[in-house]
């Protein structure tokens, strides 16, 4: 996953609220009261006595886990008020998906400094291609680097006064290379029609600031990546409708399914904006053909909303299907193309989520207009900026780096989906990605939520691995979880396996 | 209401989007688009349009780059594979501790050690746009307001209430006291306020002041903070330019204050910092939110998600910034290249018969032509200054877009620019007064 933000969430304590001796009970009401996801955010806390002033000296000499600790259970800090926005956001991180990150900070595994730690299964990160990115750099550092002054001297003029707040043209024109040689090469992205942001989270948002209003909707097809719930909500007020797909349909979401949520929500009288998709999908990995998009874009005009379709994952495809991008079906047709902005970004196909930098594609004048002011609230760093232009216009190398890159992925995802089958662990036939969608409903007990939430505890606690549960993903459908592989070595893959494994034997043995 | 679309987009967008809150119709931004038009150049366009109304400081690149040119190692992750491994994936919202120690460490500098800064306080963003924003965001809903003092800097009109929907009431200051805060402007912007049911949640300072390149005196601070204090808002303290004040000791920051009192009351008070004025920077969109309150600094990180700064321009910057050497040569000689280009400026328009507000920091001064309009009212002000622009070939920012309430008054950028440009600026004022005399002794 490309999220930002949980690696250091409201930290729980070293052992925080999932210690193996805490009352599973306890761990399942907060839940439960999470995924029924409240609408209206809490009333600001009201004015507490006075508490003892945290002046910046005492607060350096606590260490850092207790004074998180202290934040979490104190509750509002002094008795000035902060918005509701606020409020809400300050509260502890109670989604499995964040919680299971912040563990494995704790404790994380090596192999050798720690082998009885928790193995990352649940951040999407791609490591396997690092090398060839290191190897590019360190070759091309003196002329890619910040400074390429007008007699190759080091200039800071060039990079160091304002930019446009969306972007230099420079890096528009590499990057709409680049969409155009990921997503196959059928169609060509404008580089007028891009907005940089620092980031695909700003991306996703800084649209869903131009396409809804406070309260309106989006549609969501689930399983979806547990981010969105964050990225979209936090500040903009714009809600998410989850759409059922089901395992039946291979997690593809279904025309009458979008009709059914769109009309309820006209009934209790919601709005809804748009459809979001991400495509190739997280956390399921799979593409979404070329007819399902059409018909996507004739449920979107008849209802006039707008598609969000996020296609970060677009250039990690390793599968035999072919990627269709958005961009395509609008261009082989005569569609009515305001309706339709693309996400994109460096994060994961280029593996360099530090760099922040992430584009939205827009055939919208308008959308485009607004965005390009909005992204004056996340620019990316103009020394980043300059390094990606040099790194971008490489074709070369981005075309090698692009096909190993997509056959290391292959690689590793046969390798561990063959180690599941051999626990009886079947996965949803993936394509793109740096995860497995992986189906663990016959350990679960009992079938419901409550059963995944029990397993994903004991992988936790027990196996020692940090998978994300299908539940923090809005998945109708109990006992699915997504395992990121591309942070593993194949020595890694066989320890997973093995722990996985004693997990299966005793859900096999009664209790 | 909205912007100027020529036919209705047929699907529909937010509120948000077709707002004209961003603020970019206004003299402030038209300006600068009559620069990009015709834009100044010494040898290729000597007779195009000066550009003085940008607050950014080139004065002090070479020392920047004389630092970059002896460290090459800290732009390119310091050569080392884990460390580059780090920098490409590293994407945590807490930042990297280094640089934030490094950033406490050069806000304590440029306040001469006067105040302690803690590195678990800073909270990193792409910018002080976006620090303003964030903030604004966290300590109000929409509906209700901060008190800016006026005049302000333009942006704000955008940056705070654009997508927070949180309102500016202002505060304020004239000439009769050189443009300070005084209790009385901040308690009747609280009752008008109130008067209007609207909620205020902060008062957001700027100091040293945009556009007056005036630092605010301590007493002035203490008066602000008791004000907060007894309303139970919050106090915004953007110290942007903190390191531009001409002389280190002239600069009082709200932390000096705070631990003067013991840090009582301060989990109300909130700096915003930034290195696009002090260290010439912008493009590289480094800003923070320091704050005194544990869950505004939680809640600020976590928000800080969508406006983060490049793990490698952290790590070029936690290099530079810790180098003590550096930092107090750099930021000695910039105070000193930013008094004297101050001087030229103001001394220049003097012999011109042109005053100034007396200031001490930033990269502006603030200029008084009221003598020049024909009425004491807005318009004129605008009809002067668009004489100015289309005339004189000079962009200068009206006080109007700052919302000053006495008009005629202009803020004028000196940093952005060589010497030699800012003579060709000053002897194009010349010949504008020389003709305005002329003119006014044939009217007689």
């Amino acid at each position: 996953m490309r999220l930002v933000v949980p690696l250091q969430g409201v930290v729980q304590g070293r052992g925080g609220l999932i210690l193996g001796s805490l009352i599973p009970c306890a761990l399942y009401y907060f839940l439960q009261f999470y995924l029924k996801r409240r609408r209206s955010p809490p009333p600001p806390p009201p004015s507490s006595p006075r508490s003892p002033s945290t002046s910046s000296v005492n607060l350096a000499d606590l260490p850092r886990s207790s004074s998180r600790l202290s934040l979490s259970t104190r509750g509002s800090i002094g008795r000035v008020h902060v918005s509701a926005r606020a409020s809400s956001i300050a509260k502890p991180n109670t989604s499995p998906y964040y919680i299971g990150l912040d563990r494995v900070r704790g404790d994380p595994y090596d192999p050798v400094q720690n082998p009885g730690g928790i193995i990352q299964l649940g951040l999407a990160e791609n490591r396997l291609t690092l090398d060839l990115i290191e190897e590019w750099l360190s070759k091309h550092m003196n002329e890619a680097v910040l400074l390429g002054g007008v007699d190759g001297g080091l200039s800071i003029s060039g990079i160091a006064p304002y930019q446009p707040s969306d972007g230099l043209m420079e890096l528009k024109v590499v990057m709409a290379g680049f969409m155009t040689q990921v997503m196959g090469g059928t169609v060509s992205f404008n580089p007028s029609q891009l907005v940089l942001t620092c980031g695909a989270t700003p991306a996703v948002e800084i649209l869903s600031f131009c396409l809804a209003d406070q309260g309106n909707a989006f549609l969501v097809p689930t399983p979806y990546y547990p981010g969105f719930d964050r990225d979209i909500k936090f500040r903009t007020g714009v809600e998410l409708i989850p759409v059922h797909c089901r395992s039946s349909e291979n997690f593809v979401p279904s025309i009458a399914a979008l009709d059914q949520a769109f009309n309820q929500a006209k009934k209790r009288g919601q709005k809804v904006r748009g459809i979001l998709i991400t495509n190739p999908s997280n956390p399921v990995g799979n593409l979404l053909s070329r007819e399902i998009l059409y018909n996507l874009l004739d449920f979107a005009r008849e209802r006039n909303i707008h598609i969000i379709s996020d296609e970060i994952y677009a250039g990690s495809v390793y599968g035999d299907e072919e990627f269709v991008s958005m961009a395509e079906i609008l261009d082989s047709e005569d569609f009515d193309k305001d309706r339709v902005h693309i996400v994109y970004g460096v994060s994961k196909d280029l593996s360099l989520p530090g760099f922040r930098v992430g584009a939205i594609y827009s055939f919208n004048e308008y959308v485009l207009a607004s965005s390009k002011k909005l992204a004056r609230f996340s620019s990316i760093s103009a020394p980043t900026q300059r390094i990606l232009v040099s790194l971008l216009s490489d074709s070369g190398f981005v075309q090698d780096y692009l096909q190993t890159n997509k056959q290391r992925i292959r690689r590793l995802h046969d390798l561990f989906v063959l180690g599941l089958e051999q626990l009886g662990i079947e996965s949803t036939k993936s394509s793109a990605g740096f995860y497995c969608w992986v189906n663990m409903s016959r350990l679960i007990s009992p079938y419901n939520e409550k059963g995944e939430l029990e397993l994903w505890e004991k992988l936790l606690d027990i196996a020692k691995i940090n998978v994300t549960p299908g539940s923090a993903c809005h998945c109708i459908e109990p006992g699915w979880f997504r395992c990121c592989f591309t942070t593993l070595d194949d020595t890694d893959v066989g320890v997973v396996v093995d722990r996985i494994r004693n997990i299966v034997e005793t859900c096999k043995s009664p209790a | 209401m909205g912007v100027e679309f020529e036919q209705q987009p047929s699907v529909e967008l937010s509120k948000v989007a077709v707002s004209d809150t961003h603020g970019e119709d206004s003299p402030y931004f038209a300006g600068w688009k009559a620069y990009d038009e015709d834009p100044y150049d010494e040898s290729r366009n000597p007779s195009g349009v000066i550009q003085m109304g940008l607050a950014e400081n080139q004065v002090s690149f070479d020392l920047l780059e004389e630092y970059l040119e002896k460290h090459s190692e800290a732009a390119s992750f310091g050569n080392k594979i884990s460390s580059f491994r780090e920098n490409a994936l590293f994407q945590d919202y807490h930042g990297l501790q280094s640089f934030r120690k490094a950033m406490a460490s050069f806000m304590e500098q440029i306040r001469g050690g006067r105040a302690k800064f803690d590195p678990d306080r800073v909270v990193i963003t792409a910018g002080a746009t976006a620090a303003n924003e964030l903030v604004t965001f966290i300590l109000a809903n929409p509906g209700d307001a901060l008190l800016v003092p006026t005049p302000y800097y333009p942006g704000f009109d955008r940056d705070l209430r654009w997508r927070t929907g949180v309102n500016i009431v202002p505060v304020h200051c004239d000439s009769s006291n050189n443009f300070q805060i005084t209790i009385q402007a901040l308690e009747a912007a609280y009752a008008d306020a109130v008067s209007k049911n609207i909620k205020v949640r902060g008062v957001l300072i700027t100091n040293p002041s945009n556009p007056l390149g005036a630092t605010i005196q301590r007493s002035v601070l203490e008066d602000i903070l008791d004000f907060v204090i007894s309303k139970n808002i919050h106090l915004v303290s953007d110290e942007i330019y903190s390191g531009s004040a001409f002389f280190s000791g002239e600069f009082v920051s709200i932390a000096e204050v705070l631990e003067a009192r013991n840090y009582q009351d301060s989990e109300r008070v909130h700096i915003v910092y930034s290195l696009s004025k002090d260290l010439g920077l912008p493009g590289f969109r480094v800003g923070t939110i320091y704050s005194y309150n544990d869950k505004v600094v939680t809640t600020a990180r976590r928000m800080s998600s969508f406006t983060l700064i490049s793990s490698q321009t952290q790590q070029l910057l936690a290099s530079m910034l810790s180098d003590k050497d550096f930092t107090e040569k750099y930021i000695r000689i910039n105070r000193e290249r930013l008094k004297n280009r101050y001087h030229m400026i103001i001394d220049g328009l003097r012999n011109r018969g042109i005053e100034c507000l007396e200031g001490n920091a930033g990269l502006f001064c603030w200029m008084n032509l009221s003598p020049l309009l024909k009425e004491r009212k807005k318009e004129s002000e605008l009809a002067l200054w668009k004489s100015i622009l289309y005339e004189v070939k000079l962009n200068i920012s009206p006080g109007s877009s700052c919302h000053c309430s006495e008009p005629g008054w202009f803020r004028v950028c000196f940093a952005n620019m060589t010497e030699r440009t800012l003579e060709i600026a000053l002897q194009r004022i010349h010949d504008f007064m020389e003709i305005k005399k002329e003119n006014d002794v044939q009217q007689q």
